[in-house]
């Protein structure tokens, strides 16, 4: 078991878990977390580095890394592994993010242990889910992700965090309840009559036995279930909230890995698995994912918290997320999974530095902020890339997500609309291509707001500009965001190939 | 050709925006300012090396046996692959216009960087805040521009498009303190990035039929025998157009999915190049740094859309109705914005619109185009003029930084007679303003006859309307001339220096442009840059050439209305008189419009605050705060009232529970009595 | 005079009410006990007469009665044990006023 390298994910995790325990002061507190995550940077990029080599001495296998173990015979319960481009890239995302909030917390009080200790428990969900492919274990991984954010989000939170901690959890509850419907579901039709079922995606996506009149059902239960955490219209209103009184570290992980989650499971599970009622349903969860977009821009030009308008700035990104999926064309899947990590990184980014100008200021109240340009010039600036980033700035990472995103979906839009099948992705590619003007409205109204223009209060002129651990973790995000949006080539290499198997051959895809 | 050379062009520049960026604030001033000006002073020498290997040295690659220029594709590097076939790639392309291009950006950007090692500075010599960071943001720019003039296709030019408007953004926000400077950086970047929509759109449909971006697919022809060369041709325009012809939906409301798609990516164009009703964002722009708004708002970004146009030229030919919207779209903005020019007091915003009123010319120029007249001569004017306006309206601008540097304000008011105190900046002003207003045998004189012989070439209206902008321009830059220089004497307020000549990084760029400003018209242009490639005069490449061609009738009445105009400017604001008060009291509603320009920004204002952000964005948010959230608020509440509803059946009052018992058991017995019964 | 079921039946009746009246109109612990003692011995009672009346060779009713009487004395052990910790920590056992504990 243990030689295979993805256990090691969740092993990392435990160890460190097992190391918090038995510390005894902040430093070494700091240490495990810093060392921990480090180790598990390194292990995702060696296995990137592996992975490369593997895919270039051709292998073909749709899943790397494959293994699995029996965890409970009698209803196949196994814990089944493997990876491919993507789930690599999540990998990567997660461990980056981990890294970087383990920096950004660097002074959390009160409890810090403990602090740490359900962080890491959190991000052992994550690791295990994206090495996951059995969808028991996946779904066991999901749950470990989401129930210490309650206490996350409930002990080190701030303002209105109880009724915030409290709604999170049970929307993303209800939820799960939707998804575990589905998932007992494609279990009980994963397999043709008389066969032994099975949880396993690759083998269930073999067999191809979930009926066409179950997709209609079940597709619909993990779509939505999944779309919650991925924060779909209507289903979002746990993400303003809910960010606006996470700690940093926690917004970072939750807004820039776990909201990943939901795309990466409609992705993985909802139309990995029942590609025909994908298609033929996509357009009910287009109309929601399509008002996603320009409805998180719309709300976000009005806020005032730099959190709410960063947590609707996900909603808008996020949506496309899921827009992109629903095209079913590898394009715009590319595309998504792109903006999936480029979301990532720069809403990580983003609430990394508003979590440090709230530590100075006290207030994320961007009427009662201004001209920190002045105060904060290294704060101040990386939020302006983090912006540009967020705007679509070429050379930044928003932009090649958004434009593969845009070209995959016209293509399907026009393809419809060419064959007399409706304008509706048409329509609603264009809506979403609005986007990218309101985002520049609600970026550029912070900007203008927060750091430019004069400064609003005089308390704010002796404040300090970002520590050495608070630059770290900043500028290891604005390299990656940078690094997406310069070489973005590599990236969707990375992650095409997975669209190339066989099973998009079925429905058709291009 | 060596790839060397071109990509040190872009290197160069990136390399110094990294740079300054990164350590300028550890740099001294001095240090990072000579860094960054001997950058682009380098890369001014490989570019004009570039430029003139491309027109001059003859290559099979450049010029063909009939000695028509051709497309050279230096590299050309995959970036992004979309699909099989639709791959952003990262390249450099040589032909007349990106050739030309070539010269002038680093031109006013070397002469930018120079001005700017004195404007930067007070009259004590000490450094603007932030100094480092304006040089770093000057690189940011030359960069983007000069990989956007270079594009290999069009999703290279809308990258370098955005970066271009970011750094505009960045710069015309330099003085970040300043409120107006932020609102009015943040209304550039959202105005363009509106447009860009529009582009980003058209760039959509253009390349979901043909399934390229590449221009040498869209608008040339490879050539035999030779890699990476190719010809404009008309042939491959055509087969774009049947394209669309062939496809299931070939119209749509009511135009060609072509003519959308073209009018879509002109909508760019109209962004960036601040074509009414986009246009909004320009004058404000001024609120940056002067040398700024001469690089970037009078030379070089703000043409980009002209550019845009050139560069897929072919399409357009084969949608006339594209070609008229352009037309239109830049005769009244042209018009506009040269009566609003003859009523501003700020000096910048009427030389900015004056600059918006000059890319209009362009504009209209390439829109009235027809190959068959003197070889699509509008084409060749509009790209003619692009060239010349650069050269003189930096030059204007550059005065104007001078004197605003001298005085400490922008608006003619506080000038008025300065000619005996700044001799050198009143003569180079004086280029400008000739070079501008059309008078041989300044530059401008060269392109806008040009320019009027493609309208005459197209139709008496346009002729006409054009003749009189023209006439409205020489009017408006003689008044502010007069305004300026003479007027009356200049009042030197008590306590104040006495206004001067800035030191020579300011005004050797003045001398040097005004040079380029008296000689660059007779540039022979017909035979450098044309549409096709095709030399207009072949073999006549004498400094006469422009002259010997040129189409008197039409030179002479364009002569002739300049000089009325700067007449009638000379007669009202020479000496200090009440005929302009009297000409605004005589028309006070036009007057009054003019000023206020047309009430553009209060309608734009109304569309923003009011109905996007009154009635879309706070209805929305508020839908999100109360309907939304509040339906899973309500649902939670539902949930806890429900359970504390029925709570009382679980009160753990033992008694409560007989009761409950009792009244349960004798119901029972009643039914199953009844029952028996 | 033939001394039938129902003179059995009948006490057993009123002893059995006595008992659920007590119980649920008694606040005291106590008293709620005995009340709870009573239902059970008329349910005893019960049992025995059924035994020797209708079923005369068999001996389940009265096995079942010792049984009840073994279980009842249990379970008032433990039901005091319980009011006399309550006494001790609140001085009190009224019935309706042991809240202490929910919820």
């Amino acid at each position: 078991m243990f030689s295979n390298i993805l256990i090691y994910f969740v092993v990392i995790p435990l160890v460190m878990l097992a190391g918090l325990a038995l510390c005894r002061n902040i430093r070494q507190i700091r240490a495990v977390a810093v060392t921990g995550s480090l180790a598990l940077t390194a292990l995702s990029i060696w296995l990137l580095v592996d992975y490369l080599a593997l895919r270039a001495a051709g292998e073909t296998a749709p899943m790397l890394y494959t293994g699995s173990w029996s965890w409970f015979g009698p209803l196949n319960i196994n814990l089944s592994v493997g990876v491919d481009g993507i789930s690599i890239a999540m990998l990567i995302l997660s461990s980056i993010i981990l890294l970087t909030g383990s920096f950004a917390s660097w002074k959390i009080e009160p409890h810090t242990k403990d602090f740490f200790l359900w962080l890491i428990l959190l991000s052992t969900g994550v690791f295990g889910f994206f090495i996951s492919i059995d969808l028991f274990t996946m779904f066991m991984f999901y749950e470990v992700a989401l129930i210490p954010m309650y206490l996350l989000i409930g002990v080190w939170g701030s303002g209105n965090k109880n009724y915030s901690a409290m709604k999170l959890t049970l929307m993303l509850m209800g939820g799960s309840a939707f998804l575990m419907l589905g998932l007992i579901g494609i279990y009980y039709h994963s397999a043709p009559e008389g066969a032994v079922r099975t949880w396993n995606i690759l083998e269930i996506a073999q067999n191809g036995a979930i009926s066409h009149g179950w997709q209609y059902f079940l597709f619909p239960m993990t779509f939505v279930g999944f779309g919650v955490l991925g924060a779909m219209f209507p289903f979002h209103t746990w993400s303003p909230d809910g960010h606006a009184s996470a700690p940093t570290a926690v917004s970072m992980l939750h807004a820039g890995v776990l909201m990943k989650l939901g795309g990466y499971g409609c992705f993985r599970v909802a139309i990995y698995l029942m590609p025909e009622a994908a298609q033929e349903l996509a357009w009910i969860f287009l109309i929601l994912t399509g008002i996603s977009v320009v409805y998180g821009a719309f709300s976000a030009c009005v806020q005032t918290d730099l959190k709410y308008i960063n947590a609707y700035s996900s909603v808008s990104h996020c949506g496309l997320v899921l827009f992109a999926i629903l095209m079913l064309n590898t394009t715009a899947m590319t595309g998504a999974i792109m903006q999936m990590l480029s979301h990532g990184l720069m809403t990580a980014l983003f609430f990394a530095l508003i979590g440090m100008i709230y530590g100075r200021t006290h207030t994320r109240d961007i009427r009662q902020m201004g001209g920190l340009m002045k105060i904060m010039p290294f704060l101040a600036v990386c939020y302006v890339i983090a912006g540009m980033a967020s705007l679509g700035l070429p050379g930044l990472s928003g932009f090649v997500a958004e434009m593969t995103i845009f070209v995959g979906s016209f293509k399907a839009g026009m393809t419809d609309y060419l064959a007399g099948n409706g304008s509706l992705r048409l329509v609603f590619t264009i809506i979403a291509c609005c986007s990218i003007v309101i985002t520049a409205v609600y970026i550029l109204r912070v900007v203008g707001k927060l750091l430019l223009g004069p400064v609003q209060d005089e308390h704010h002129l002796t404040l300090t500009d970002a520590a050495w651990w608070e630059r770290t973790s900043t500028v290891v995000l604005i390299i990656c965001v940078a690094a997406i949006g310069c070489f973005p080539n590599f990236f969707a290499d990375l992650i095409k190939f997975t669209f190339s198997p066989s099973i998009f051959a079925v429905i058709g895809m291009n | 050709m060596d790839i060397t050379l071109p990509l040190l062009i872009l290197a160069i520049p990136l390399f110094m925006f990294l740079l300054l960026g990164l350590v300028g604030m550890k740099m001294s001033h001095k240090l990072a300012g000579t860094l960054g000006t001997l950058g682009m002073g380098t890369v001014l020498v490989l570019s004009y090396t570039t430029a003139f290997t491309y027109f001059f040295s003859g290559a099979p690659e450049f010029i063909n046996a009939a000695g028509e220029r051709l497309q050279y594709m230096v590299f050309n590097t995959t970036w992004l692959q979309f699909t099989d076939t639709l791959v952003i790639k990262l390249g450099f392309l040589l032909d007349p216009i990106s050739a030309m291009m070539l010269v002038v950006i680093p031109t006013i950007s070397f002469m930018v960087h120079l001005y700017s090692l004195g404007y930067m500075r007070d009259h004590h010599g000490v450094y603007e805040h932030g100094f480092q960071r304006f040089y770093a943001f000057l690189s940011l720019f030359s960069f983007s521009m000069l990989g956007l003039v270079v594009a290999t296709n069009i999703f290279q030019m809308y990258i370098f498009w955005e970066l271009v408007g970011a750094s505009s953004y960045l710069l015309i926000g330099f003085y970040y303190k300043k409120p107006s400077a932020v609102s009015a950086s943040k209304k550039a970047f959202i105005v363009t990035r509106f447009a860009d929509l529009g582009f980003l759109i058209g760039i959509l449909v253009l390349s979901y039929y043909t399934g390229t971006f590449d221009f040498a697919a869209l608008t040339s022809v490879p050539v035999d025998g030779l890699a990476n060369v190719s010809q404009v041709s008309l042939g491959t325009a055509e087969s774009v157009r049947s394209i669309f012809e062939n496809s299931a939906a070939p119209m749509f409301m009511g135009a060609s999915v072509l003519t959308w798609a073209l009018v879509l990516i002109f909508m760019g164009g109209m962004g960036k190049s601040a074509m009414m009703p986009l246009h909004i964002w320009l004058p404000d722009a001024m609120e940056g740094p002067t040398p700024v708004s001469a690089l970037i708002h009078a030379a070089t970004m703000v043409v980009a859309g002209v550019y845009l146009v050139a560069r897929l030229f072919p399409l357009y030919i084969m949608e006339p109705s594209a070609m008229q919207i352009i037309v239109w779209v830049g005769a009244l903005t042209a018009l506009y914005a040269a009566m609003v020019a003859c009523t501003q007091i700020d000096i910048k915003r009427v030389l900015a619109f004056s600059t918006i009123s000059q890319i209009a010319f362009m504009m209209v120029s390439l829109g009235v185009t027809d190959i068959n007249f003197h070889h699509g001569i509008g084409y060749m004017a509009g790209m003619f003029h692009l060239f010349t306006h650069a050269m003189f309206k930096a030059l204007l601008f550059l005065c104007a930084g001078a004197l605003i540097h001298a005085i400490g304000s922008n608006d003619y008011t506080d000038m008025h007679g300065l000619r005996k105190y700044m001799p050198v900046t009143h003569i180079t002003f004086l280029i400008g303003c000739l070079a501008i207003a059309g008078i041989i045998p300044f530059a401008g004189f060269f392109s806008k006859d040009e320019i009027l012989t493609a309208c005459f070439g197209n139709s008496m209206l346009w002729y006409v309307w054009m003749s009189l902008v023209a006439g409205l321009t020489a009017f408006y830059m003689f008044r502010l001339y007069y305004l300026i220089f003479w007027w009356k004497e200049h009042k030197v307020h008590e306590g104040h220096h006495q206004p001067s000549d800035q030191p020579w990084t300011m005004t050797a760029p003045l001398v040097i442009l005004a040079a380029i400003s008296c000689v660059a018209g007779f540039v022979p242009f017909g035979n450098l840059v044309t549409w096709n490639g095709h030399q207009m005069f072949p073999g006549e490449n004498s400094f006469l050439t422009n002259l010997q061609h040129l189409d008197w009738a039409v030179a002479a009445i364009s002569l002739a209305v300049a000089i009325i105009a700067i007449l009638v400017a000379t007669v009202m604001y020479r000496k200090e008189n009440d005929l302009p008060a009297k000409f605004k009291n005589a028309l006070p509603a036009l007057w009054d419009w003019c000023y206020h320009r047309f009430y553009w920004d209060e309608l734009y204002q109304f569309i923003t605050h009011k109905i996007i952000f009154g009635c879309i964005s706070r209805p929305i948010a508020w839908f999100d705060r109360h309907i939304i959230d509040g339906a899973m608020d309500g649902l939670a509440y539902v949930t806890n009232k429900a359970s504390v509803a029925i709570k009382d059946f679980q009160s753990g009052k033992i008694q409560m529970y007989v009761w409950f018992y009792l009244a349960g058991a004798l119901l029972l017995g009643a039914i199953t009595a009844f029952c028996l019964l | 005079m033939d001394i039938t079921i129902i003179y059995y039946l009948v006490p057993s009746l009123v002893m059995f009410c006595c008992g659920v009246y007590g119980f649920v109109t008694r606040k005291n612990m106590i008293a709620m006990l005995i009340s709870l003692e009573l239902m059970l011995n008329s349910v005893d009672i019960n049992f025995v007469v059924f035994n020797r009346y209708l079923f005369p060779n068999q001996l389940e009713g009265m096995f079942f009665t010792l049984f009840a009487i073994a279980i009842a004395a249990a379970e008032t052990a433990v039901a005091i044990a319980i009011i006399i910790n309550l006494f001790r920590a609140s001085k009190n056992i009224d019935v309706t006023d042991v809240t202490k504990m929910k919820f």
